[in-house]
């Protein structure tokens, strides 16, 4: 086979930027440069639309050879994503695409490897792959579709549905208490943390844009409307009349502060969400992605609880730390360097031998 | 005191002892004196699961045989002619197996009272006539070694540990073992901590020299070397040998090799052996279960990897739907399976041939998978090359069977020349295939049908794979009807096709009426057992299956040509179910499923009844 340098186990040892490992292309490209062949198959209106128009749109921006971008999904409406890109892809299982996408990605740094996954793919069938890619930080870009029911089997609870929720399968009401994916990100030792939404194509695509940008192990949650089965989830966060007091946008460095209400830290040692005007600027908290110490972004990841009224959106948590396939990439080039390449006549040869003969 | 030296053609020996004894490290070493020493021999570690049973119980008693002989021999022996009991448990436990006549060396410091209660002894056996029938060496074994180690600045209970060597250095002695190895294996070991190397060096000559000197040993042993092939040889165990083989596998398919995989006995020294290798560019990755170490093999896989996952039966439950995807998506991929007794967690340091029926059937949906099943210890590194050029070449994944005893014993090697082992490699696709510069990921070589491998990287070949049923040639989503049942014949034709050896059949006079087959593992035995039929004059013909999937072209026409064919399998009749389908033949099955390997004996006397009920 092809003895080309991809294989090398990594010479270069980069704990930089997220792709700077991945070869860029020099010819200029557009949204069609990415749109596949494959009609696309999701029901009218669905928000998944919305989404790969986003991620078709944002590509160019990258600027990568398109050979070198994978995009690996697991199972539901939204894993049929790959399909509808011009690149490498990988349609695989029920919730198994982060184990997948790690070996790949572990494999090959210079493949921009992207995770296309569900609430139901990533946080039933597939959690512990979840967790344990997110505390592993192999660079990845996962991009987990949440709208809050399983889709592709015809609107079962799923997860993230709120507890009470009425479906086929809970006729009486779901009793179990869901997921916060962001808190469940965090507490799993993730690097970036981001939550954004499918109507929003602009902040969607600023997401994108640190995620990518970040090595490791990304996890942006995107909030999806499944207009068969849920529709309007999300409607708050959508509606101009009442958006803008439920969405509390995060942004490093800056208050997270709305108009009319503000957060800051309470009494009990967590933070609360109080009215703009009673408290002075100086009492807002200020925007910390990059703190080590991620309790301040796990109780901002808990506003939303329990009634969904203040609901964060933007960069949680973005701290750098050395990325899986990096430090794996290191110990291959070490083992070599002490102990030089390996030959395989040395290696038959290696133990008590003897001679016949 | 001159003594007598006496020749033996071969010997079995049997160390038992608690499991914190040190019977597997002592047994290793003696196997390593007589691989040095050059005799043929083979292995069989027996140990239990628990990491520290309750010392003293026989759920804790652990044991290390060793068969070596001055001719090549097959198997590590049916019953032992010497067994060191270094505790009343040990003695117990092993009794039933010693044959009338054998040596037993017992620890008489361990025969306390409290110990011959611990496994209900009302008398010690060593003073009662109760092995009257046996050659009893009493041998206050800790003793001794505390007294040779009086001038060590060593606690009792320190100086105790060392009676393993004690034992090693009395056995040394009694059978003319080499003894520079072991000081320097003890020197090497313990290069931390000096103090511990001398002690134990010294408890392994006051050993030696207690058998030397003392009169309850007359007679020392001499086996002579074997005559074997000319050439290196080194000892090896299954699951070295195996990962040797796909390291290999990786040099000879010029792939990285890229292991994903969960720990479980006795699959995990595969992972800790290629663990050690990185140099040659192996990634191994400790995944959370055995789905994810499956999984990142087959993305791996996907990027241009040699994929590969290690596992034990119930790790080959939980890859299942992995499998399925890989069949389906047509990538390499190698599931190594050391089986172990079952169902559930069973027995996982037993053996067992239980798993040939869910290699085979075990997936949803028609979804074939090539088998391969190695015979030896050593044949694990030709078995896990041979499953990785199946791999690569035919694009599928590949179930490589191993098992416990394989995995465990071991014996001695002769190394290939690496100018000898097969070139795998198999070209990537870099160019398109279809019209207009399209890439068709699903248009297969007429000759093997297997499709085209083209990885990320590859500009202009750009395309999507999964699990959905996908159109010939294009890949293309597909619920077609008559597109599935193409699809489903066209993969199962690429794996019925894979180029497998003829089956050869071993029948010196060529006259025998009655076969013997067998698959795996069971190989050493059933060799052993027509070697016995043979030198008592009696007629059997043997053959042995490498492959299980494809079965060889020639199998049904062999099976034919015999009056009756015998199959012993360590499972309730699991090839023989397939044999029987497929080619009509009445195959005799033998089944043991003890969690021990077959003996020879055993498998002689079916192998004569069935030869006489033929006349
Ligand atoms: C092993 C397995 N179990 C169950 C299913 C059925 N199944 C397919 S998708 C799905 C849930 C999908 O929900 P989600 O991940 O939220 O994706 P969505 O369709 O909502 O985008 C289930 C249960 C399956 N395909 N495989
Ligand atoms: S069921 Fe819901 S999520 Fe699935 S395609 Fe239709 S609208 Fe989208
Ligand atoms: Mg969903």
């Amino acid at each position: 086979m092809t003895s080309e340098p991809l294989f090398a186990s990594g010479k270069t040892s980069v704990n930089g930027k997220g792709l700077s490992l991945v070869p860029k292309t020099d010819v200029k490209q557009s949204l069609k440069d990415f749109k596949s062949d494959q009609e696309v198959r999701w029901c009218p209106g669905c928000g998944d639309y919305a989404i790969l128009a986003a991620v078709q749109s944002f590509l160019p921006e990258l600027g990568l050879k398109r050979e070198n971008i994978v995009f690996v999904s697991g199972i539901g409406c939204s894993s049929r994503f790959p399909y509808y890109l011009n690149t490498y892809g990988f349609h695989s299982i029920h919730g198994r695409a982060p184990a997948i996408a790690t070996g790949l990605a572990a494999s090959r740094p210079d493949l921009s490897v992207w995770v296309i996954t569900g609430d139901g793919d990533a946080l039933s069938i597939g959690g512990n792959h979840l967790i344990h890619a997110l505390r592993r930080n192999v660079n990845l870009n996962i991009l987990l579709f949440n709208n809050r029911i399983y889709g592709l089997t015809k609107g079962q609870y799923s997860p993230t549905s709120e507890v009470g929720k009425i479906t086929k399968s809970t006729p009486m009401g779901s009793l179990d208490k869901p997921f916060n994916p962001i808190s469940l990100a965090i507490g799993a030792e993730a690097s970036f943390v981001a939550r954004t939404i499918d109507s929003d194509r602009k902040h969607l695509q600023s997401v994108l844009r640190e995620a990518t940008a970040h090595r490791g192990t990304s996890l942006v949650e995107i909030y999806q409307n499944c207009n068969i089965f849920n529709d309007n989830a999300f409607e708050q966060l959508k509606d101009p009349e009442v958006r803008d007091d439920i969405t509390v946008r995060l942004e490093h460095g800056q208050p997270i502060a709305s108009a009319s209400k503000a957060v800051v830290r309470a009494a009990s040692g967590g933070l609360e969400v109080v009215a703009r005007d009673s408290v002075s600027d100086d009492r807002i908290l200020v925007h910390d992605a990059h703190n080590p110490d991620p309790s301040v972004a796990f109780a901002l990841s808990r506003l939303d609880e329990p009634a969904f009224e203040h609901v964060p959106i933007g960069i949680f948590r973005q701290v750098s730390r050395p990325a899986y396939d990096t430090l794996m990439a290191e110990q291959l080039d070490e083992a070599a360097t002490r102990t030089g390449a390996g030959d395989l006549s040395e290696l038959l040869l290696g133990g008590d031998t003897w001679r016949i003969g | 005191m001159t003594k007598q030296v006496q020749q033996l053609d071969r010997v079995i020996i049997r160390f038992a002892g608690d499991s914190g004894d040190g019977m597997q490290l002592t047994g290793d070493r003696f196997t390593a004196g007589t691989a040095e020493f050059g005799n043929d021999l083979s292995t069989l570690p027996n140990f239990p699961a628990e990491i520290r049973a309750p010392a003293g119980t026989l759920p804790g008693v652990s044991s290390f045989q060793l068969h070596f002989a001055d001719h090549d021999i097959l198997t590590p022996g049916d019953a032992p002619n010497v067994l060191v009991a270094m505790n009343p448990a040990a003695l117990k436990a092993n009794l039933g197996d010693l044959p009338r006549g054998a040596d037993i060396i017992a620890n008489t410091d361990e025969f306390t009272k409290r110990n011959l209660q611990k496994v209900g002894y009302a008398t010690s056996p060593l003073e009662d006539d109760s092995l009257s029938e046996w050659r009893v060496h009493a041998v206050p074994l800790t003793s001794l070694t505390v007294k040779a180690l009086e001038d060590f600045d060593l606690s009792k209970k320190d100086a105790e540990r060392s009676k393993n060597m004690f034992a090693l250095g009395l056995l040394s002695w009694l059978y003319h073992r080499p003894t520079e190895h072991t000081i320097k294996f003890l020197e090497q070991k313990f290069a931390k901590k000096p103090d511990i190397a001398k002690a134990n060096i010294a408890a392994f000559q006051a050993g030696w020299n207690f058998g030397e000197t003392t009169e309850g040993f007359s007679v020392s042993y001499e086996v002579k070397p074997a005559r074997l092939a000319p050439g290196v040889y080194r000892n090896i165990s299954g699951n070295q040998a195996l990962a040797y083989g796909l390291i290999a596998a990786s040099v000879q398919s010029k792939l990285p090799l890229f292991l994903g995989s969960y720990p479980i006995t006795p699959a995990s020294d595969i992972l800790h052996e290629l663990s050690k290798h990185k140099r040659f560019g192996i990634r191994t990755f400790q995944a959370e279960d055995e789905i994810a170490g499956v999984g990142a093999a087959l993305g791996a896989a996907f990027g241009g990897a040699l994929g590969v996952t290690t596992t034990s039966g119930p790790g080959v439950a939980l890859k299942a739907e992995t499998v399925g995807l890989a069949v389906t998506t047509e990538l390499p991929l190698i599931v190594v399976d050391v089986q172990r007794a079952g169902p559930s967690t069973g027995m996982p340091t037993k053996t067992e041939q239980t798993d040939l029926l869910m290699a085979m059937y075990g997936r949803n949906g028609e979804s074939p998978v090539p088998i391969v099943a190695p015979m030896s210890p050593s044949d694990c590194f030709d078995a896990a090359i041979e499953a990785a050029r199946i791999a690569v070449k035919y694009r599928t994944p590949v179930m490589l069977l191993s098992d416990g005893y394989l995995a465990n014993g071991s014996e001695p090697w002769r190394l290939p020349e690496i100018a000898d082992l097969p070139d795998i490699s198999q070209e990537f696709t870099t160019a398109p295939n279809g019209e207009e510069g399209t890439f068709l990921p699903f248009k297969r070589d007429t000759e093997t049908l297997a499709r085209p491998w083209a990885i990320p990287g590859t500009p202009g070949l750009e395309h999507r794979i999964g699990g959905i049923e996908k159109a010939d040639g294009t890949g293309n989503i597909s619920y077609d009807p008559a597109n599935h049942d193409l699809m489903v014949r066209t993969r199962a034709a690429k794996i019925a096709g894979i180029d497998v050896p003829d089956l050869e059949v071993d029948d010196p006079d060529g006259d025998a009426r009655v076969l013997v087959i067998g698959w795996g593992s069971t190989y050493g035995p059933i060799a052993a057992a027509v070697r016995r039929i043979r030198k008592g004059g009696g007629k059997v013909a043997q053959t042995h299956l490498r492959h299980l999937n494809p079965l060889p072209a020639n199998t049904g026409e062999i099976l034919k040509r015999y009056d009756k064919v015998l199959l012993p399998e360590i499972n309730l009749g699991q090839l023989a179910l397939l044999l029987r389908a497929r080619y009509l033949v009445d195959v005799i099955s033998y089944n043991r499923v003890r969690g021990l390997p077959f003996k020879a004996e055993e498998l002689a006397g079916v192998i004569q009844d069935v030869i006489n009920s033929d006349q």
